[in-house]
């Protein structure tokens, strides 16, 4: 059976763009393994052959032409920014 | 006056005899939000003087005779996780407490085209995630048949609200029970239409390949309703169906005689609750005396659908809600360091406990090692669950259950056990996974606690599941019963 640690996930929690408390670390320890022991429940199934359902509907990729349309304004697009500067998302320094 | 025993055209034929305007029927509304409200806590925002501007409107349209949309004058509530433009929508997570969105989801602009008066957004779990409305971030709502109760997620302002007489009906979002659990533990109806037959577009993503919004009404017939007003192909979400919208009203016969019910062992097995049972077999005997032929089936992969749940909606929501970052919209923080700075801080202070879980969940089974032993995985074993259903569907007409394994639980009960928190979906998530719509119709009481009848229907047909409902609701009662509040 595997079995996330600490490491894990302070691994996981950086890829998700997450700051962890100590507190929340050993709680998600927890509470992710209970869960992945619990889905270890579909190594039961043999799912040999199987096609994965990634979409229920038949669907396709929805093609329009391309033409010109109207988008939103920028006083509406910049409307919940934060922070904004001459019609654009203001963020601190990219590179130090 | 008081919306909780008025149907629809009750109403209808009230505003055109002229014995009722609009405005009376939005404000007697607001007069029972204010009065009730601070006990349920459905509503996180109200539009009570938009409200009041489009109730104006409506009433001079009434007088001068124009021509008036199908939901005309019915005040309406919708789940915060739906964009209404001008409207707060915060998705009852803090990340977004300060956002105005600056355009309607399509289901708000059909629900407008059809004259409703939106009255304002309701109480959920953060971004969806929840079956109990705890995991609100602003604060949780109350079972209006027993106030120390939950009412159910995420939609549990959506039931709540019209429960209580708060709305004349809701607009909730289900993912994997979202609208049919809460029902259930309201005494509502609540309606997940087929994956595809509403438009998704300004319902905030969740799990993309599962999210569905429906209404959650009073009766079956609202529900066909509102179904008819906000069904229908959207060139702005690329997984609409493009399907012909029937006459959902004209699906109400009242008529089940020879009609097929499949219900699965594995529905009435352990882990449901022995009076939920009782109430179940009680209805299914209604339509067996009404003409239905019941017979006993098996779904076999029932057991793994919440597993397998679990890792997929995780998945799709860590990749869903990587937009929220702090730079575009919502509560920025991490201001004095660099750009990653800001995301961590913005989404560490920003997401609740159960959203983080379930982002370091989905990011765990989608992370490079793990992707086949998990989300692979869980969409084969989606696969099977959908064939289970295809298979059952071949000889019958609709699979009946019940829609959850329990009535209500206690506020604060389940909250330190994520796992038993989710298998209260147990019943609902499996349909979720095969995409086809389902109705949850009240059917008993268990010591004052309302009971939910599951309607499972073949996909694109919800007038069957319509039917079947709507005739279980003429001959029984449960459905004018309300809470005494």
């Amino acid at each position: 059976m595997m079995s996330i640690t600490n490491q894990d996930v302070q691994h996981v929690a950086k890829l998700a763009r997450l700051n962890l408390s100590a507190e929340e670390e050993q709680m998600f320890t927890e509470q992710l393994n209970a869960i992945l022991q619990y889905a270890e429940k579909l190594n039961e199934l043999d799912t040999d052959g199987i096609e994965p359902t990634t979409h229920v509907l038949p669907v396709s990729n929805v093609m329009r032409e391309d033409v010109e349309r109207e988008s939103l304004p920028i006083e509406k697009v910049m409307a919940n920014a934060p922070e904004e500067e001459d019609g654009q998302f203001k963020v601190p320094a990219v590179l130090e | 006056m008081s919306l909780l025993n008025e149907n629809l055209k009750a109403i209808h034929s009230k505003l055109h005899d002229k014995e009722l305007s609009v405005l009376e029927l939005v404000e007697d509304t607001f007069r029972v939000i204010a009065e009730r409200d601070a006990r349920i806590g459905a509503y996180l925002t109200l539009n009570e003087e938009g409200a009041k501007n489009t109730a104006r409107r409506l009433d001079d349209k009434l007088s001068s005779g124009e021509q008036r949309g199908l939901l005309f004058g019915l005040p309406a509530a919708i789940k915060d996780n739906i964009v209404t433009e001008g409207i707060r929508t915060t998705c009852a997570s803090q990340f977004l407490s300060n956002f105005n969105p600056v355009y309607d989801a399509t289901v708000v602009r059909k629900l407008r085209e059809a004259d409703t008066v939106t009255l304002g957004k309701l109480n959920m779990d953060e971004f969806a995630m929840g079956g109990s409305n705890e995991n609100s971030s602003f604060h949780p709502v109350h079972n209006p048949w027993d106030l120390e109760r939950v009412p159910g997620g995420s939609s549990g302002g959506s039931a709540a609200s019209v429960a209580a007489g708060e709305a004349y009906f809701a607009l909730g979002s289900d993912t994997g029970g979202s609208i049919r659990q809460p029902a259930s533990y309201c005494g509502v109806v609540g309606l997940k239409p087929t994956y595809g037959l509403v438009s998704r577009f300004g319902l905030v993503a969740f799990a993309s390949s599962l999210d569905q919004i429906g209404p959650v009404t009073k009766n079956v017939e609202d529900a066909a309703y509102v179904l008819q007003a906000i069904a229908g192909y959207d060139s702005m979400d690329s997984t609409s169906a493009n399907v012909e919208i029937p006459d959902y009203l004209s699906a109400l016969t009242g008529d089940v005689k020879g009609l097929r019910v499949a219900v699965p062992k594995e529905y009435m097995g352990e882990g449901v609750d022995a009076a939920v049972k009782e109430k179940v077999q009680a209805a299914l005997q209604v339509l067996e005396s009404m003409g239905a032929i019941v017979e006993e089936v098996s779904l076999p992969h029932t057991e793994y659908a919440v597993a397998a749940y679990y890792l997929l909606a995780s998945s799709e929501a860590s990749s869903n809600l990587a937009r929220f970052d702090g730079v575009r919209y919502g509560v920025r923080a991490g201001q004095s360091g660099n750009l990653l700075d800001l995301y961590h801080e913005s989404r560490s202070q920003g997401f609740g406990s159960e959203v983080k879980r379930r982002i370091m969940l989905g990011t765990y089974a989608l992370s490079s090692g793990y992707y086949d032993a998990f989300y692979l995985k869980a969409q084969k074993a989606r696969t099977l669950i959908k064939r289970d259903f295809d298979q059952v569907f071949e000889q019958y007409d609709v699979i009946i259950g019940p829609t959850a394994p329990t009535t209500a639980f206690k506020l604060g009960a389940q909250v330190d056990d994520p796992l038993t928190m989710y298998l209260n979906d147990i019943l609902t998530i499996p349909v979720s996974l095969a995409g086809v719509p389902a109705i949850s119709v009240p059917c008993g009481f268990v010591e004052g606690l309302p009971v939910g009848l599951q309607i499972i229907g073949k996909a694109f047909d919800e007038q069957t599941v319509l039917r079947v409902a709507g005739a279980f609701e003429q001959n029984t009662e449960y459905h004018t019963q309300r809470p005494n509040l």
